[in-house]
């Protein structure tokens, strides 16, 4: 089949490779329909999450058709389904508690102690990400194993189109858990840091739980006015003191939540032995997770800080002072994808919930390639871009020729 | 604006002051170490934890003799008895135990192994079951006739709530070639102590979700079958 697959730093190529096959019983094969370039697909195109391999096969945002199915599968040939980005068995602690990304057996023998040793506990697994998080094949590719098909993919039903339910892999239900963890009150003013598609998923998910106002905080204009769309207040940071202006908007007290949307690139990532000369480095000003930092600061005594966006190791200048005195709670983590797919599946198709306004592109997935620059240089125009397996080569879509009507 | 020279020769001074910060406390860390390493000669242990995470004289004073012992313990959801009756049937151990190749039951309590060695020399190992508690303990040692000189341990125990059983493995093994035999094993991944790990991993696997995980799948590295773990 082919497949995008990764061969170092800005080196996307399209590989023929071997067809996946069901290994274990529970497993099941997908012939991919559609499957997103993820914003932190990029941290693989820059080089910045170790443990990549030349040769692997990315991607996290996939869906399909079910076209082979293990003895223990519970799904059946043909029918349509999205593929969680999490991998999770659905029978160990933490898939019974619903930390479906703290999964304690999808990330095999074989790969687990890596993560154990940076993170002192090993991580979960993911498709397409590194070998950290169990080194599986992702599904930007015409075929894809799904380990433990009976509790990660979501059936959709027949006739509803690809961008509307595609977002169930990864980034809706990741905005959704933003929101949720911001634990929010009725009345409550929520500020997000980052317009991206977290982060506007983030304001529509916030609104849908009570919240009164939320803020958006970015640079780019055409993000903050899709959150515009989304009812959400916006601050452009070039433009303004985003504390002071945020002390201002809630009359002096503050936002009763805030959510960091923003991360940073993993290249913070650190064994104990190399912590010294990663403090080094941010003596030096190099990295610093100036958007958290500045949320802690800005959130209300008692408040929320809720935190989606990806980091990696030991944050230094991390305002833990701040964080005790004001007395606020912050909740974080990867997203536990299978607790949210059928709720939101639910919201989706009641149209409570908008998916498709992000897309802009549906591309070949013989051109990821070139989209992959795209995603990377011209995120004003690329909001978003769905590969397709079934489109031809250079035959590229953009929003315009697949308009639909507004939500 | 500063110019340039005296950014440089700032930022110079800030990186002198980090590198200098970063010898201390490595200076401070080799030092504390090597006095928790030492510890107190006549002081009993107190600490209530398995001797194979003791470190330095608390080992050497629960210790009997100089075998290598390698200890590690996972909790599994699933029931002490279900636990017990899967690793009672030695001949299972191939489903999760990466090098071992082949169990035969002889009887009695009696098994043979056929284990993959440094280097991929195989290795014949005589056991018999020496102590069989069900749904607490079963501990077997190798035979005169074994290539190897060996002891395991398994123990059950209840974690608290519902988090299931506690399950540690402990063994104990004369490695042979010695310390370096022991390093090339490491180096190949044969080491006890990372099999001891990764085999209570696939067990827990078996036990919780029914299969061995894999991640077998596609990649464009010729060396490599989609049908095939890799690491």
């Amino acid at each position: 089949m082919r497949a995008v697959t990764w061969h170092g730093r800005h080196d996307m190529r399209v590989d023929t490779v071997p067809d996946p096959e069901i290994v274990n019983p529970r497993d099941a094969i997908i012939r991919i329909t559609s499957t997103a370039i993820c914003g932190s697909d990029l941290h693989l195109y820059d080089g910045y999450i170790p443990g990549m391999r030349a040769g692997d096969v990315v991607g996290h945002e996939p869906m399909g058709e079910v076209v082979e199915i293990g003895p223990k599968s519970t799904l059946k040939k043909g029918q349509k389904v999205v593929i969680p980005f999490t991998i999770s068995c659905g029978d160990c602690f933490f898939c019974k508690k619903q930390q479906f990304s703290a999964c304690d057996n999808a990330n095999p023998a074989e790969t687990f102690e890596a993560s154990d040793l940076l993170m002192g506990k090993p991580m979960g697994a993911a498709f397409g990400y590194a070998h950290l998080t169990g080194g599986y094949a992702g599904g930007q590719a015409e075929y894809l194993r799904v380990p433990y098909s009976d509790v990660g993919p979501i059936v959709v039903p027949d006739g509803v189109d690809d961008d509307k339910v595609l977002f169930l892999s990864d980034i809706l239900p990741t905005g959704w858990m933003a929101a949720e963890n911001a634990e929010i009150e009725p009345g409550d003013t929520i500020a997000v840091w980052g317009a991206g598609p977290v982060g506007l998923f983030a304001i529509q998910s916030a609104f849908i739980l009570g919240a009164a106002r939320v803020i958006a905080i970015d640079h780019y204009p055409n993000r903050l006015q899709l959150a515009k769309q989304f009812g959400a207040e916006i601050l452009d940071y070039r433009e303004v003191d985003v504390r002071a202006a945020l002390d201002e908007m809630t009359g002096g007290i503050g936002p009763d939540a805030v959510i960091d949307c923003v991360g940073m690139e993993s290249h913070g990532l650190a064994i104990d032995n190399i912590v010294d000369t990663v403090k080094a480095h941010t003596f030096l000003g190099t990295e610093r997770p100036h958007a958290l930092r500045q949320a802690i600061l800005a959130c209300r005594k008692g408040g929320r800080v809720s935190i989606p966006g990806v980091y990696g190791g030991f944050a230094d200048k991390f305002p833990l002072g701040q964080v005790m005195e004001k007395g606020l709670t912050i909740k974080t983590g990867q997203t536990h994808v299978q607790k949210y797919t059928r709720p939101l599946l639910e919201m989706i198709i009641e149209g409570k919930i908008d998916t498709t306004f992000l897309v802009s592109h549906h591309a070949s997935i013989e051109d990821a390639p070139k989209m992959y620059k795209h995603w990377h240089d011209d995120q004003n125009v690329f909001t978003k871009i769905v590969l397709k397996p079934g489109l031809e080569k250079g035959q590229v879509e953009t929003l315009k020729e697949f308009a639909r009507e507004p939500a | 604006m500063a110019d340039n020279s005296d950014n440089d020769r700032r930022t110079g001074q800030r990186a002198m002051i980090g590198a200098g910060l970063a010898v201390a406390a490595a200076g401070a860390a080799f030092i504390f170490g090597r006095k928790l390493q030492s510890g107190d000669e006549d002081h009993d242990v107190i600490s209530d934890a398995p001797p194979h995470v003791l470190r330095g004289h608390a080992k050497a004073a629960v210790q009997e003799d100089g075998e290598e012992v390698v200890g590690r313990t996972v909790t599994i959801g699933r029931p002490r008895q279900e636990i017990y009756r899967a690793w009672r049937d030695f001949t299972r151990f191939p489903s999760f135990m990466d090098n071992v190749e082949q169990v035969e039951d002889l009887g009695q309590g009696r098994s043979r192994w056929m284990i993959k060695g440094p280097a991929g020399k195989d290795v014949e190992l005589f056991t018999t079951i020496v102590e069989d508690k069900p749904g607490e303990r079963i501990a077997w040692e190798s035979e005169q006739e074994s290539d190897i000189d060996t002891a395991g341990v398994l123990e059950l125990t209840d974690a608290p709530g519902d988090h299931g059983t506690y399950v540690r493995l402990l063994m104990s093994y004369d490695p042979p070639g010695g310390a370096i035999g022991r390093g090339i094993a490491k180096l190949l991944q044969r080491e006890p102590s990372l099999q001891a790990r990764r085999d209570l991993r696939r067990f827990k696997q078996l036990m919780e979700t029914g299969e061995v995980t894999t991640n077998a799948s596609p990649s464009a590295r010729k060396s490599e079958s989609p049908t095939e773990a890799r690491i």
